[in-house]
């Protein structure tokens, strides 16, 4: 009987003594007590220390773009830190270049708040807005594609330019995960955004999107994006977008469409197999009614889809072709970095400067 | 302290670092050795940590099992090893837990080098191995071969985290077959590093 007393004392003892040991330790140690935050100009916030800058943004309404969770992997939530941020982290060094070292840029999400912290974010993430909403239809574009639309309720309009995307908070319990997906509608209708999104086995996002119905709410946030659309009716568009990366695209012509349907824009469009081709018959339809719109498909696949008649190989292959080498044009390319980055240098080798490429991948 | 008992030593300490390597002739701390050693960066401040808080855990672990477990103990008569294993556990979290938070703390210079390894050492099956092997009867150590046992095995898990580091970097330009990309190739490195291990047995006498 004893042995059992024993056991249970000693145990006891030992778990007192070390959660006594780890208690002292959480309140002497991981106690920052009250911090101030101060973004920009503004007035200095004052929160409990210890929490993580991203999350203490968000509860600021301040929403710096996220896609991994608070992880540290996806390197969007760049802020500059101008005091207060302790050295910077080795999970953070791979997403810095040498000039953003420099300044203090930093992940919000590495970043703990242990000591007043003065930070500047930029004034264009200022303006990003949460909003409620409910998605009003789906309808399937491919085998693993769907558009969802999705009608805003609160705020109910978002003022957004073409070619930028919002963030779609995931549910879940622990740290807020969001994941990015452009939009695909134009800005004259502000109060409906459409999304195209893609299933990718095993991802969050797209599970979670993949499984919303007619009238479920989503929480979002946006716009996100620094593509600018050239105002000038002259100046040539040249947009390439591959696979899900004809979202965004699907929104500037649209917009142009519109707004200014003689400006001179091609687009090229990269997809696997004929099959995962999307808004084939509303491009063609475009086409119809802009003079100056061209459209050019390639097919990466090369035994897929036997019957398809059009180009084959790789999207920059088709890009190095058919784009002549003129000054003074702007392009938007949306697609998985490899496709960035070969069409982004084939474009430089056809007078395009760094500045007039926008890009956003996924 | 005379030849034989530094002699001895010595071999606690070889037999520790190679030819009973916890990596490579053990298979304990699998998980991190496979998930840290991307970047010899990386791999090297991960094994540093690891041979802090082995040896650090060894010498708590020490104090408790031969002061308080082990029947005839000077603190309590009762046999109560069969309680080793869940003590040797709660011990090393937190302990794990304590140093994190006290370098947290007090320097963010080595917070950024160690800090950021610390919860995965907590439940790292390696530092647990070394404990419960410095214990068994046949062992019998004293203190100071047992500090000498958990050094030995903390800087035999940097020397095969850093070498798999080293391998995995040359990996990146050799032409892999695309199914054995990433873990399958990686499981196979380990398993020839093991194998070369395995020649050293022999040259340490126990």
């Amino acid at each position: 009987m004893s042995v059992y007393i024993e056991a249970i004392v000693v145990l006891g003892i030992l778990g007192g003594v070390l959660s006594a040991l780890l208690a002292l330790a959480g309140r002497r140690l991981a106690n920052y007590g009250p911090c101030s935050v101060k973004i920009n100009e503004r007035e200095p916030i004052i929160v409990e220390g210890g929490g993580k800058l991203l999350e203490t943004l968000y509860d600021q309404s301040i929403f710096i773009p996220s896609a991994c969770g608070g992880q540290g992997t996806c390197g969007y939530c760049k802020v500059e830190v101008v005091s207060g941020g302790g050295t910077v982290f080795p999970t953070e060094i791979p997403f810095l270049n040498e000039s953003e070292l420099q300044r203090g840029v930093r992940l919000a999400c590495q970043v703990k708040i242990k000591q007043d912290i003065q930070i500047h974010v930029e004034e264009s993430l200022l303006k990003i807005k949460e909003f409620r909403a409910r998605v009003s239809r789906v309808r399937k574009l491919t085998h693993d594609t769907r558009e969802l639309e999705i009608k805003l309720s609160e705020p109910a309009t978002m003022e957004f330019t073409p070619g930028q995307y919002v963030q779609v908070l995931v549910p879940g319990k622990g740290e807020r995960i969001f994941r990015a997906y452009s939009i695909s509608s134009p800005p004259a209708n502000d109060n409906t955004i459409e999304l195209v999104v893609r299933l990718i086995p095993g991802g969050v996002g797209s599970t979670y999107l993949h499984r919303v119905e007619v009238g479920d709410e989503i929480t979002l946030t946006g716009p996100y994006g620094d593509f600018e659309l050239d105002e000038d009716k002259k100046t040539e568009l040249i947009c390439v977008g591959g696979g899900c990366g004809i979202a965004p695209m699907h929104s500037i012509i649209r917009h142009l469409q519109i707004t200014q349907p003689k400006k001179p824009c091609t687009l090229f469009l990269g997809a696997a197999t004929a099959d995962d081709i999307m808004y084939q018959e509303e491009f063609s339809e475009l086409k119809k009614k802009m003079s100056h719109f061209e459209i050019h498909y390639a097919l990466s696949d090369p035994g897929a889809s036997p019957e398809w008649e059009g180009e084959r190989g790789h999207i920059h292959e088709l890009v190095e072709k058919l784009v002549k080498d003129k000054p003074g044009r702007q392009a938007f390319l949306c697609g998985p970095p490899v496709m960035i980055e070969a069409v982004s240098r084939v474009l430089q080798s056809k007078s395009f400067t760094k500045d007039r490429i926008f890009y956003d991948e996924f | 302290m005379d030849g034989s008992i530094i002699g001895g030593l010595a071999v606690v300490f070889l037999a520790a670092v190679i030819t009973n390597n916890i990596l490579l002739t053990r298979f304990l701390g699998m998980c991190s050795f496979i998930a840290i050693s991307r970047s010899m960066r990386n791999a090297w401040y991960m094994g540093l940590a690891v041979v802090f808080v082995t040896v650090c855990t060894a010498l708590i672990n020490y104090a408790i099992y031969f002061g308080v477990l082990v029947e005839g103990a000077p603190l309590l008569q009762t046999d109560l090893t069969y309680l080793t294993f869940i003590i040797f556990i709660a011990t090393i979290a937190a302990f794990v837990q304590l140093v994190e938070m006290v370098i947290e703390r007090f320097s963010s210079r080595l917070y950024n080098a160690l800090g950021i390894y610390l919860p995965l050492i907590t439940v790292n099956c390696a530092i647990l191995g070394v404990n419960l092997f410095m214990i068994e009867p046949d062992m019998d150590i004293s203190l100071i071969q047992s500090t000498i046992y958990a050094l030995g095995s903390g800087l035999g898990f940097l020397l095969a985290i850093c070498l798999m580091a080293g391998l995995r970097s040359k990996l990146e330009a050799a032409d892999v077959p695309a199914p054995l990309r990433g873990l399958g190739i990686t499981m196979i490195i380990t398993g020839l590093m093991a194998m070369a291990f395995m020649g050293f047995t022999g040259m340490v006498q126990q």
